[in-house]
């Protein structure tokens, strides 16, 4: 993306007056989508964004400035100016020798997506649109949505790094709605791996929309949500948020630095039932959140969080590693050269336990099964999060009977993760997501096995 | 490389107008093109244990090209205004265009004669202040916030903000419009401790100009919002009456003014579809969207198809008056275009949408509220409304915190609970509007708000 030489000259310019860091991060992003609603064929549309974001850290200040210039005349007024923002004085002259480092790529990518004729891609949609219509005539609207993007990053810094990835990342998403006597209810389904369009060579789209189309139509029978505290059940790869919210944005060394976490200084504690086991892995091939190198240029790693309930360890960041002097965890990531990196989960998932799914839904007197969980939101100091259900059930003497509405669930994070009584030996993935923090997004992927949480605050409207 | 260069390189620090003069002038005869620019400056400071965290001075330009031939519309994007990227750019909008499907309501407005509304939105000063002194405002927010409550442990976060945004919309069918604001906020994340209880709260100030920033009231709102809940406890399941915080009401609002956005309406997705006219709210809703007003956030004197914006009625005296409209809802609908187009960013296509709603304020001020409530809950913030608010079904549920109400009295924390209704019923359960209209660096006012009969979860 850019010679060795521009990039020692660029860090060159960030050092010049001082600084104890400095980073290049290059991005070059195409991304592009096409959309059905309404029976019909909305829009494509593509995008292109280019750039390059530069840090320069002095003491414990960090500087950053970036631009989508990328000639060298451009790079060397962003990293002047964010050496200038990093208050540098000092000065001297500092030459940083580059060595080349080679990440192994999680999985290859058979199509880019640039190759792929946009006929084909709407082709995909249009089959979508008749295979969730064709569900029942209650399904009155539907939406399905392509979307790729192949993004390179390349990352440099004073440290010697030298790194660079090509991600590519395919996305297809319905959502239906279907209306009844009880109104209109929503159904959504997805689908995402970093791979290009060879994914819907192993995967019908078909499948997908009638997966969102049946989930509104069985909720047009749902009732309302119990209200109150109880078991819930959680299906294989239905719930990995629940870990992501209850425990993985705690366990982020920055929120723990800063003591905005109910898991700091517990290093070595039993945090969690014996039964959790949980991992972040950002080399799980095909995986949302998975890359070769970080946005720091870390290779991906797969790093256990808690083992047999005890904390192991935290995520971390190129600074904070940097400061504590241990390895680097692979978790500094960054939505985009507009943006500094941050401490952030990968794939985060609950390993398999020993559990027969079946019995953990039969000893379950009364209670709610969730099979699918929606987004969720975490207050990190008092551990309180929240999320919601997209496809739930109740249980009654030991069976999953009647469908129930939407609602949120509430718990607390440290007591959850002790509450839970049962893990499954059926693990499976779940669906890509979008992680949001501090006003940035990045791909994460979760999975679970089914798993049963002893108490839970279930926030629907019924006694 | 397909397309044509319009004549020499822009400067970097072109105008946007002039910029989407160049874009526009790369359209062909037989189609319609619009380009929209967005050019930004931002400083943001984030400090930390009386250190500067982070520093980033940063500028950025973006073009979003939207292209319509024979009914079929085609976008594409760059976030750079360099003229070979967005010739590349007008080449793909083209393109994509040839693989839509048509439609008769596809088309860039026309100019309507509505002049856009003189607003006062943009401010030197942002511009004008040393660096030094944003950084020492930031610095003084966290001595503030950590001098403010013996309790008070420390900062999440102390971020000072500002921004300056320009925009201009061009398209072949004469729309030729240019608006631009500035803004700034400041931001604390505050920790209360005792003992192993840890609470988080949030305190800001916000404006248009740099002297509008008030650390005082900042610091005073994320010191009061974190101790109070320190000893929280999980309130009993039940039905109660709900007294919610102006913050938490904006954030209701913002899901309500989604379903009344014309997208929704035409593709049958609001459960307001089709009842203009009805009573679908208690009588003391009247529900205003309003970016004429330069006291809203989201104030603009055009939207994002370079309308003039205008003052729309939504809901008066709980009886539905109608929805927002952008150019391509309202061909659809048959109603009279709103100036109601709004984008994410110069990467999306234009929606309709609200960008500024209130609540017409009522009589009683938040305490004369309070005092009329027996046995009830008021709710200071609300979590998680992506995952459990659905705007299409209306179900609602949401995790809470906040304070019980005893007898007329706000009484001890509470936290760990859920609020459930649905939206349509919650509107209908509206007892009183407060007489607190507060504005908030959101697309919607603030105001106390009392519900009767809302499920709360809790033991």
């Amino acid at each position: 993306m850019l010679d060795d030489a521009t990039i020692q000259r660029t860090l060159a310019a960030a050092l010049r007056t001082g600084g104890d860091f400095a980073e290049v991060f290059v991005e070059d992003k195409r991304s592009s989508s096409a959309m059905l609603d309404d029976g019909r064929v909305e829009e494509l549309s593509s995008g292109r964004d280019r750039g390059a974001g530069i840090r320069v850290v002095v003491g414990e200040t960090t500087g950053f400035a970036h631009t989508a210039d990328l000639s060298e005349e451009g790079l060397r007024a962003a990293a002047e100016a964010a050496a200038a923002a990093a208050r540098s004085g000092g000065g001297g002259v500092r030459e940083v020798a580059l060595t080349r480092r080679e990440a192994p790529r999680p999985n290859d990518v058979a199509v880019l997506p640039e190759t792929v004729a946009k006929g084909a891609k709407v082709e995909l949609l249009r089959r979508a649109d008749e295979a969730a219509r064709s569900a029942g005539g209650a399904v009155r609207q539907v939406r399905a949505r392509y979307g790729d993007s192949r993004r390179r990053i390349l990352v440099a810094n004073s440290e010697g790094v030298l790194a660079e990835d090509d991600q590519v990342r395919t996305l297809f998403v319905v959502s239906a709605v279907a209306v009844g006597d009880t109104g209109m209810q929503t159904g959504y389904e997805s689908l995402g791996r970093t791979v290009g369009f060879e994914l819907f060579d192993r995967y019908d789209v078909e499948q997908i929309a009638r997966a969102a189309a049946e989930r509104a139509l069985t909720k047009l029978k749902a009732r309302p949500a119990p209200s109150g505290t109880m078991p819930v059940v959680i299906g294989p790869g239905g719930g990995g948020v629940l870990f992501h919210e209850a425990c993985g944005h705690g366990l982020e060394k920055d929120l723990v630095d800063k003591g905005a976490s109910a898991f700091a200084g517990r290093l070595g504690e039993q945090v969690a039932s014996p039964l959790v086991t949980l991992v972040d892995d950002g080399t799980m091939a095909e995986e949302w959140g998975c890359f070769a190198i970080d946005d720091e240029g870390t290779p991906a790693r797969r790093n256990v969080l808690i083992e047999d309930g005890v904390l192991t360890d935290y995520m971390w960041d190129v600074l904070r590693s940097r400061k504590a002097g241990r390895a680097v965890s692979g978790n500094g990531r960054r939505q985009s050269y507009q943006h500094l990196p941050m401490v952030r989960m990968t794939n985060t998932y609950l390993v398999a336990g020993r559990d027969d799914p079946d019995d953990i839904v039969a000893s379950t007197e009364r209670g709610v099964y969730v099979a699918s969980l929606g987004g969720g939101q975490v207050n990190t100091a008092s551990g309180d999060f929240v999320f919601g259900m997209t496809e739930a059930y109740l249980i009654e003497d030991g069976r999953i009977t009647e469908p129930l509405r939407e609602g949120n669930l509430i718990g607390n994070g440290p007591k959850v993760l002790r509450d839970i009584d049962a893990v499954g030996n059926d693990f499976a993935m779940g669906k890509p997501g979008t992680c949001g923090k501090d006003g940035q997004g990045v791909p994460v992927g979760d999975g679970v096995p089914t798993l049963r949480v002893r108490a839970l605050t279930v926030g629907g409207t019924a006694a | 490389m397909a397309g044509t260069r319009g004549g020499g390189a822009p400067a970097a620090d072109a105008a946007p107008l002039e910029v989407a003069d160049r874009v526009v002038a790369m359209a062909r005869g037989d189609e319609q093109l619009e380009a929209y620019v967005v050019r930004s400056t931002e400083t943001r400071v984030r400090v930390h244990g009386g250190d500067v965290e982070q520093l980033v001075v940063a500028g950025s330009v973006g073009v979003g090209v939207r292209v319509v031939r024979d009914g079929r519309q085609g976008f594409a994007s760059c976030g750079t205004v360099d003229l070979d990227a967005v010739a590349e750019a007008v080449a793909e909008a083209r393109d994509n265009a040839a693989h839509g499907e048509p439609d008769e309501a596809a088309g860039l407005p026309e100019p309507d004669g509505v002049e856009p509304r003189a607003l006062d939105l943009w401010h030197p000063s942002y511009a004008e202040v040393p660096l030094g002194d944003k950084v020492a405002l930031a610095l003084e927010l966290e001595r503030a916030v950590v001098g403010g409550d013996p309790r008070i442990t420390g900062v999440e976060s102390c971020d000072y903000e500002d921004w300056r945004t320009e925009v201009a919309v061009c398209s072949t069918t004469g729309v030729r419009r240019a608006a631009r604001e500035t803004g700034g906020e400041l931001v604390a994340w505050s920790l209360a401790g005792d003992g192993d209880d840890l609470q988080a709260g949030f305190g800001f100030s916000f404006g248009r100009s740099f002297d509008d920033l008030d650390v005082e009231a900042a610091a005073r709102d994320a010191v009061e919002r974190a101790v109070r809940m320190l000893g929280a406890t999980k309130p009993p399941s039940g039905r109660l009456t709900v007294v919610l915080d102006p913050w938490v009401t904006a954030q209701l609002l913002g899901v309500v003014a989604e379903m009344l956005a014309g997208d929704e309406v035409v593709k049958g997705r609001s459960p307001f579809a089709g009842r203009v006219g009805e009573q679908v709210a208690s009588p003391q809703v009247t529900l205003v969207e309003d970016p004429t007003d330069p006291r809203h956030w989201g104030a603009s004197p055009v939207d994002a198809e370079g309308r003039a914006t205008r003052r729309v009625p939504l809901v008066t005296a709980g009886v539905l008056d109608g929805f927002v409209h952008s150019t391509w809802t309202a061909r659809r609908t048959g109603a009279e275009p709103t100036g109601s187009a709004v984008r994410s960013g110069h990467a999306s296509t234009p929606v309709a949408g609200c960008r500024a709603v209130s609540l017409a304020p009522g009589g009683a001020d938040p305490a004369e509220l309070v005092a009329g409530v027996d046995d009830g809950v008021l709710v200071h913030d609300v979590s998680g409304l992506h995952s459990g608010v659905n705007p299409v079904s209306g179900d609602l549920s949401t995790g809470a915190e906040g304070r019980r109400i005893r007898n007329g009295e706000v009484a001890e924390p509470l936290r760990e609970f859920t609020i459930a209704s649905t939206l349509p019923r919650l509107l209908h359960d509206v007892v009183a509007v407060g007489s607190d209209l507060t504005w908030l660096p959101a697309g919607a006012a603030g105001v106390t708000l009392v519900v009767a009969d809302v499920t709360v979860s809790g033991a």
